[in-house]
C-alpha cells in the first residue's frame, strides 16, 4: 500500500514536470513521457489496494423491518477508489451477491426489502477499475420491525403534554369554570350578516370547503355552520349549502336539521337546501357561482380549506353584493379572502370560533389549552434563541 | 370522424361559454356549467369504482374465492376488507330514518383514524421543524466576526414568529404589551400574505395563458 502511494507520487511529479516545464518546447516530448507515466501507472496498479476497516452490520434501528445497516470505516485508499460494493449472503462463506453499491468517502449502507427473522453476512469490497479488495465478513444482521420508534420520542413527549393540558382544561371548564375568550371581530359579524339577509329577503350561502369530513377545518366549519343555521333558523331564513364531498353533504344536512330543531323551527328545515354538486375542483366553483348568480344570497360563508377557486367564488360573492365572512386554514388562500371579503377569519380563529360561537366546555378547553401550549411555545422560543446565542443548543435538540 | 378536432372544438366552445361569465349570467353559462357539473360528477363516480373499489376491495374477494383461498371453507385470505366495505355500506343507512344513526359508525372511524394519522404527521413535519428552525443565534458569527445581514435576518425571523403567535393568543385582550405585539404579528401576516399573493397570481396568468394557447393556437391555429 505504501510502495503503491509513493509510486503515485512519484507519477505526479513527473506528470507535472512534462505538462508545465517550459524546456520541453517538442510536443511529442511531452506526449512520450505522459505515455511513459500512464503504462507505469498501470503496470503498479496491481499493487495491493487496501480493503475498508471495521465493518459492522446490524438491524436497522427504529424501522418497520426487512432493512439491515452495514457501516465500515474508509479505505486508507479512498481517494483512489471508485466506490464500494456491498455484498450479502445468508452464510458467512458466501457466495456473495451484491446488495448495492456507494461512492467512495461514503461509510453507510442501508439494505432494504429483506425478510424479516432471516440472518445476513455482509462484505464491504473497495473498487477501482480493475481491481477491489474485500472487508472481513460481518453479521449476522437480522433485520426485524420495531414496536416503538425511539427517533421519535420528542413527539410522543409533546403530544402528552398537549393532551394533558388540553383535558385539564377541559375538566375545569365542565366545573364551570368562567374561560376567557378575546372577541373575534368575524363572529361580531355573523348575526350582523344573518340580519342583513333577512332584511333583504335572500338565503344564506354557506360554503364548507374542498376537503372531505375527515380533515378538521371542515369539522371546524361544520360547526360554525350549526351556529349560523340556529342564527338563520330563529330569522326564518333559508340556508343553501353546496357540497363537494357526500359525507359532508350527510353531516351538514344532520346539523342543520338539529339546529332548526333546537330553534324550534323543524318545519322550516328543506333537506334540498344543502346539495351535493360535484367532487370536481373547478365544476364545484362553477356550480357554487351559478348558485351565487341565481339565488343571490345575502351573505356568503366561504368556511373550509379552498383551493384555487377561492377567489372565483369571493369575487363572485362580492360582485353580488353579498356580505362574506370567510375563513380558512389554506395559507395561499388567505390572501385572496382577506382582498375580496369583508371579514377573514385566519388560520386557528376559525377554530376558535367554534368556541367563541358555542360556549361548549369541551371546545372551551381545547382553546385554553392550545393557548397554554402556545405559551410554553414562545417561552421556549425566547429560552432557547438566548442559548443558541451562546452556542448551547440544548433546547434545539428536542425538536429535532 | 376526426375525434381530436370535435374534442377541440367542443373544448373550445365550452370554454368561451363559461368566460361569457364575465359579462354576467347567461345560458351559454348556465349550460356549460351544468355540463361540466354533471360529466365531472358521473366521471368521478367511475374513477372511483375503477380505480379504488374493483382493485382494493372487489378483486382481492373474488380472487380469493376464484383461487379456493379460504380459511374453514367460506372466510377469504382478505377477509379484512368486509370491514371497510361494511362501513361503506352504513354511509347508504342515511337514507333509511330508522336505522339512520348507523351511519354514525362510518363517520366516527373516519374522522378518528384520519385525526390520529394527521396529529402525528403535522407535528413531525410541521410544528417541531419549524420551532427547531426558529432557534437562530441573536447574533450571527462569520469568520469570527459578527455578521449583520445574517444577525438581522434571525432577529427578523424569531421576532416575526413571536409576534404572530401573540396575535393567535386569544385567552387575552389585545391591549398594552400583547396588543402592540399582536400588531407586530398583523403586519408580518400581512406582508406573508402580500407575497403569497403575487406569486399565485403568477401562477393563474399562466393557467390563463394555457387557454389562450389552447384557444389561439389549437383551435384558431393563429398561432404556434
Amino acid at each position: 500500500m505504501q510502495n503503491y502511494s509513493r509510486l503515485r507520487s512519484g507519477f505526479r511529479k513527473a506528470q507535472q514536470l512534462a505538462l508545465n516545464n517550459h524546456h520541453f518546447k517538442n510536443q511529442g516530448l511531452r506526449a512520450l513521457l505522459l505515455f511513459a507515466w500512464l503504462a507505469l501507472l498501470a503496470s503498479t496498479s496491481s499493487a495491493a489496494l487496501a480493503p475498508p476497516e471495521d465493518i459492522k452490520a446490524f438491524d436497522t434501528p427504529n424501522d418497520a423491518g426487512g432493512s439491515n445497516t452495514i457501516t465500515w470505516k474508509a479505505s486508507p485508499d479512498d481517494s483512489l477508489l471508485l466506490g464500494y460494493s456491498v455484498k450479502r449472503n445468508a452464510k458467512p462463506e458466501g457466495p456473495f451477491e451484491e446488495a448495492g453499491v456507494v461512492l467512495k468517502g461514503q461509510e453507510e449502507f442501508q439494505d432494504a426489502g429483506l425478510t424479516d427473522g432471516q440472518k445476513y453476512y455482509y462484505r464491504v469490497d473497495a473498487r477501482v477499475l480493475g481491481d477491489s479488495a474485500s472487508s472481513a465478513v460481518a453479521g449476522p444482521a437480522v433485520p426485524s420491525a420495531q414496536w416503538f420508534n425511539l427517533g421519535r420520542v420528542n413527539i410522543l413527549a409533546f403530544i402528552m403534554l398537549f393532551a394533558g393540558v388540553v383535558l385539564w382544561y377541559i375538566a375545569r371548564a365542565k366545573k364551570g369554570a368562567k374561560l376567557f375568550i378575546r372577541r373575534i371581530a368575524g363572529l361580531d359579524a355573523v348575526e350582523e350578516a344573518v340580519g342583513r339577509s333577512t332584511e333583504m329577503g335572500r338565503p344564506l350561502m354557506f360554503i364548507p370547503g374542498l376537503l372531505s369530513i375527515d380533515d378538521v377545518t371542515t369539522l371546524a366549519a361544520l360547526t360554525i355552520l350549526g351556529r349560523v343555521a340556529r342564527k338563520a333558523a330563529e330569522y326564518d331564513t333559508p340556508v343553501l349549502v353546496p357540497c363537494t364531498d357526500p359525507l359532508v353533504m350527510t353531516t351538514a344536512q344532520e346539523i342543520v336539521k338539529q339546529s332548526y330543531s333546537e330553534a324550534g323551527r323543524p318545519d322550516a328545515y328543506r333537506e334540498g337546501n344543502i346539495s351535493y354538486l360535484t367532487y370536481d375542483q373547478f365544476g364545484y366553483a362553477a356550480g357554487c357561482d351559478g348558485m351565487m348568480l341565481r339565488e343571490k344570497p345575502g351573505a356568503v360563508f366561504l368556511q373550509g380549506y379552498f383551493y384555487a377557486e377561492s377567489l372565483i367564488l369571493a369575487e363572485t360573492g362580492h360582485s353580488i353584493g353579498a356580505i362574506q365572512i370567510a375563513g380558512t386554514t389554506a395559507v395561499d388562500q388567505l390572501p385572496f379572502f382577506v382582498t375580496a371579503c369583508d371579514y377573514t377569519l385566519i388560520g386557528e380563529e376559525m377554530y376558535a370560533a367554534s368556541s367563541y360561537l358555542t360556549r361548549e366546555p369541551i371546545m372551551l378547553g381545547t382553546l385554553k389549552g392550545e393557548d397554554l401550549i402556545k405559551l410554553l411555545i414562545v417561552l421556549a422560543l425566547t429560552v432557547g434563541v438566548v442559548l443558541e446565542t451562546f452556542g448551547k443548543h440544548w433546547i434545539q435538540a428536542l425538536f429535532q | 370522424m376526426n375525434w381530436t378536432l370535435l374534442g377541440i372544438w367542443i373544448g373550445a366552445l365550452l370554454t368561451l361559454c363559461i368566460y361569457s361569465f364575465l359579462y354576467k349570467d347567461n345560458p351559454f353559462y348556465k349550460f356549460a356549467e351544468h355540463v361540466y357539473v354533471g360529466i365531472s360528477a358521473g366521471y368521478l363516480l367511475a374513477q372511483d369504482y375503477w380505480v379504488q373499489l374493483r382493485p382494493n376491495l372487489f378483486l382481492p374477494l373474488w380472487n380469493d374465492y376464484a383461487q379456493g383461498q379460504v380459511h374453514f371453507g367460506f372466510i377469504p385470505a382478505h377477509w379484512y376488507l368486509f370491514i371497510p366495505g361494511i362501513l361503506g355500506l352504513l354511509v347508504f343507512t342515511i337514507f333509511i330514518p330508522k336505522v339512520s344513526w348507523m351511519f354514525r359508525y362510518t363517520l366516527a372511524f373516519t374522522v378518528g383514524v384520519f385525526s390520529g394519522l394527521a396529529i402525528t404527521a403535522e407535528l413531525s413535519a410541521r410544528v417541531l421543524p419549524q420551532i427547531g428552525g426558529t432557534l437562530r443565534p441573536l447574533l450571527e458569527l462569520q469568520n469570527g466576526h459578527v455578521s449583520p445581514w445574517e444577525t438581522f435576518c434571525n432577529l427578523f425571523l424569531v421576532v416575526g414568529v413571536l409576534a404572530t403567535l401573540i396575535y393567535f393568543f386569544f385567552s387575552k385582550e389585545h391591549k398594552g404589551f400583547i396588543g402592540a405585539g399582536a400588531k407586530l404579528g398583523v403586519w408580518y401576516l400581512m406582508v406573508a400574505f402580500g407575497a403569497a399573493f403575487g406569486y399565485t397570481v403568477m401562477a393563474r396568468i399562466s393557467l390563463l395563458i394555457g387557454r389562450m394557447q389552447f384557444l389561439l393556437g389549437d383551435w384558431l391555429h393563429l398561432m404556434r
